[in-house]
């Protein structure tokens, strides 16, 4: 079974987010960019599968500029065994990258597409169900566990009440939540190898997709701030504190 | 502008967080709620009873039982030829079903709004609530999902909507339900909770969390949450988890105990009304949203504050 992952390039999960000052999105000039989190933890996924012999062959896939090429490189030295980018300097909106996955998926056939729940920059949380859509597939989101059962997939989910499981037909979408797994580092030799391993370079024209924007966005402004209150000096204040908000009294 | 508002419920009762996205979908239109489920009968006559709800559409069938999206969504892209808009509250439930019938109509969703600015104008939070943009839809039908903290929840009762049976879709056969461990409590519900008494890391174990946490938020009739730290470590499950990742919460009352203040958990509380923080080291970043501020020892200042309660 060969299993697709789709990773994404976004602001580093541990750099602050600045909004630019004239209102039109967020500062990403000569910041940190890494590998969404979600998606390295699918990246982890689809790795641990094949070390179990349930996987044979992994693609990474990117949409985005040239320097995903980067975050490509870091899934093939973690262990993915080639790559592919479809290269854009454009605004590539969820639906649009599942149109264009959509199109790899069925030339690759995968048995499972391994996706982030959601990129930590746009929060959109769409792109996997989309696919999953798109491909009349059955979908598994926000996985903790996922085993492949012969010809399904039994998926754990993280859900509001706890936890619920889901028994997928394979071939399968299926999404990553934070305790799937911890990824792990990729090695010096492992990260030399991963330079000689192919990396194919595609444009969305190649796949016959129109990926104009549907929301404009008219500004982007910085959050309504809270500032920092009073510090009490000490158990009894706070308990004076709580009876005037009118709980615990 | 007629909007189809998807209901959450547990087949037995409506949950809570249909009537923020009642109120969310009220300001676009008509709102016409979709009950799709098993033996839901009782549902849609609550439902029928929320104030603002124009009508009540119901799908009763095995197959909507667990609302499994393969099943649930060509139920919906059928009703989506009467409708401008298709909302769902912003749940793991709504996140799950409403992509797959954005992608099947064809339309760019919108997730998360936390306001309605214009016909397709609306406000979502990105970067973890680090910024907020408002961007504007250009397709002919909306599909959004609304922050339940966001819009204040209808009435649940006081509407008098007409109920109506559609035809239902079947099974997929892509998928089936396996089972699930909800968490049992007797406390309120994170997202729907007046107090909420979260934990952090300092915590040290679950036995530590359970025997410091418990009793304050006893005392205080709260409802429990923990930092992404807590649940990594096993502290307790992940559905206590508050935070970009986690639940989004905006209680009256939030006290965050040993809890340091990572941006991804400010993310999922910063909206609450008064924050209140217990914490031994005075420079957490969690002083700088704290209404009030305690900079003690958790293990000795909680049973204090517990003690005198």
């Amino acid at each position: 079974m060969k299993i697709v992952v789709p990773v994404k390039r976004v602001l580093d999960y541990n750099v602050k987010p600045r909004v630019k000052a004239d209102g039109t999105g967020v500062d990403l000039a000569n910041v940190k960019m890494s590998m969404n989190p979600f998606d390295e933890i699918a990246v982890e996924e689809a790795i641990r599968l094949k070390e179990k012999g349930a996987a044979s062959e992994i693609v990474v896939v990117s949409v985005g500029p040239q320097k995903a090429q980067e975050t490509l490189r870091t899934a093939l030295a973690m262990g993915a065994d080639r790559a592919i980018l479809v290269q854009t300097d454009d605004v590539v909106e969820p639906l649009a990258v599942a149109k264009l996955l959509k199109a790899i998926v069925e030339a690759e056939t995968p048995g499972l597409v391994l996706l982030g729940k959601q990129a930590i920059d746009d929060d959109s949380n769409q792109t996997g169900q989309m696919l999953a859509a798109l491909t009349g597939r059955p979908q598994g989101t926000f996985a903790s566990k996922v085993e492949v059962d012969g010809d399904f997939v039994n998926v754990t989910r993280e859900v509001d009440g706890g936890l619920e499981t889901v028994r997928l037909a394979l071939p399968a979408i299926v999404t990553t939540d934070l305790r799937l797994n911890e990824p792990r580092y990729a090695s010096l030799p492992n990260i030399m190898k991963a330079k000689s391993k192919k990396l194919e370079t595609k444009s969305p024209a190649d796949y016959g997709v129109d990926i104009t924007p549907r929301l404009t966005v008219l500004k982007v402004t910085e959050p309504a701030q809270r500032s920092a209150g009073v510090k009490l000096a000490d158990v009894d204040a706070l308990v004076g504190k709580l009876k005037e908000l009118g709980v615990g009294a | 502008m007629s909007i189809l508002v998807w209901a959450e419920h547990d087949n037995a009762a409506l949950k809570d967080a249909t009537l923020g996205a009642v109120t969310a979908a009220g300001k676009l239109g008509e709102v016409h709620l979709l009950v799709a489920g098993s033996g839901v009968d009782g549902v849609a006559a609550q439902a029928a009873q929320v104030a603002g709800v124009a009508k009540v559409l119901v799908a009763d069938d095995a197959a909507y039982g667990a609302a499994l999206p393969e099943n649930l969504a060509p139920l919906i892209v059928g009703l989506m030829s009467s409708y401008d808009a298709f909302l769902t509250p912003a749940t793991t439930t709504g996140k799950n079903i409403a992509p797959r019938v954005a992608a099947l109509l064809d339309v760019a969703q919108i997730s998360d709004i936390l306001s309605v600015e214009g016909p397709k104008t609306f406000t979502r939070p990105i970067y973890a609530g680090n910024a907020i943009a408002t961007v504007e839809s250009s397709d002919a039908k909306l599909v959004i999902t609304a922050r339940g903290t966001a819009f204040a929840k209808a009435e649940a009762t006081g509407g008098s909507a007409a109920v109506e049976a559609v035809a239902t879709t079947g099974d997929a056969g892509l998928s089936s339900f396996v089972g699930a461990e909800l968490a049992k409590s007797e406390r309120p519900e994170l997202t729907s909770a007046k107090v909420i008494v979260s934990g952090g890391r300092a915590l040290k174990d679950a036995e530590t969390f359970a025997a410091t946490i418990l009793p304050l938020a006893d005392k205080l009739g709260a409802a429990v949450g923990a930092s992404r730290a807590a649940v990594d470590a096993g502290y307790v499950p992940n559905d206590y988890q508050v935070g970009q990742t986690g639940k989004i919460v905006a209680p009256e009352v939030y006290v965050a105990v040993g809890i340091s203040g990572a941006i991804q958990h400010l993310a999922g509380m910063k909206d609450s009304k008064t924050i209140i923080a217990i914490n031994k080291d005075e420079d957490a970043p969690i002083f700088q949203v704290a209404d009030f501020g305690l900079v003690a020892d958790l293990f000795s200042a909680v049973p204090e504050l517990t003690g005198k309660l």
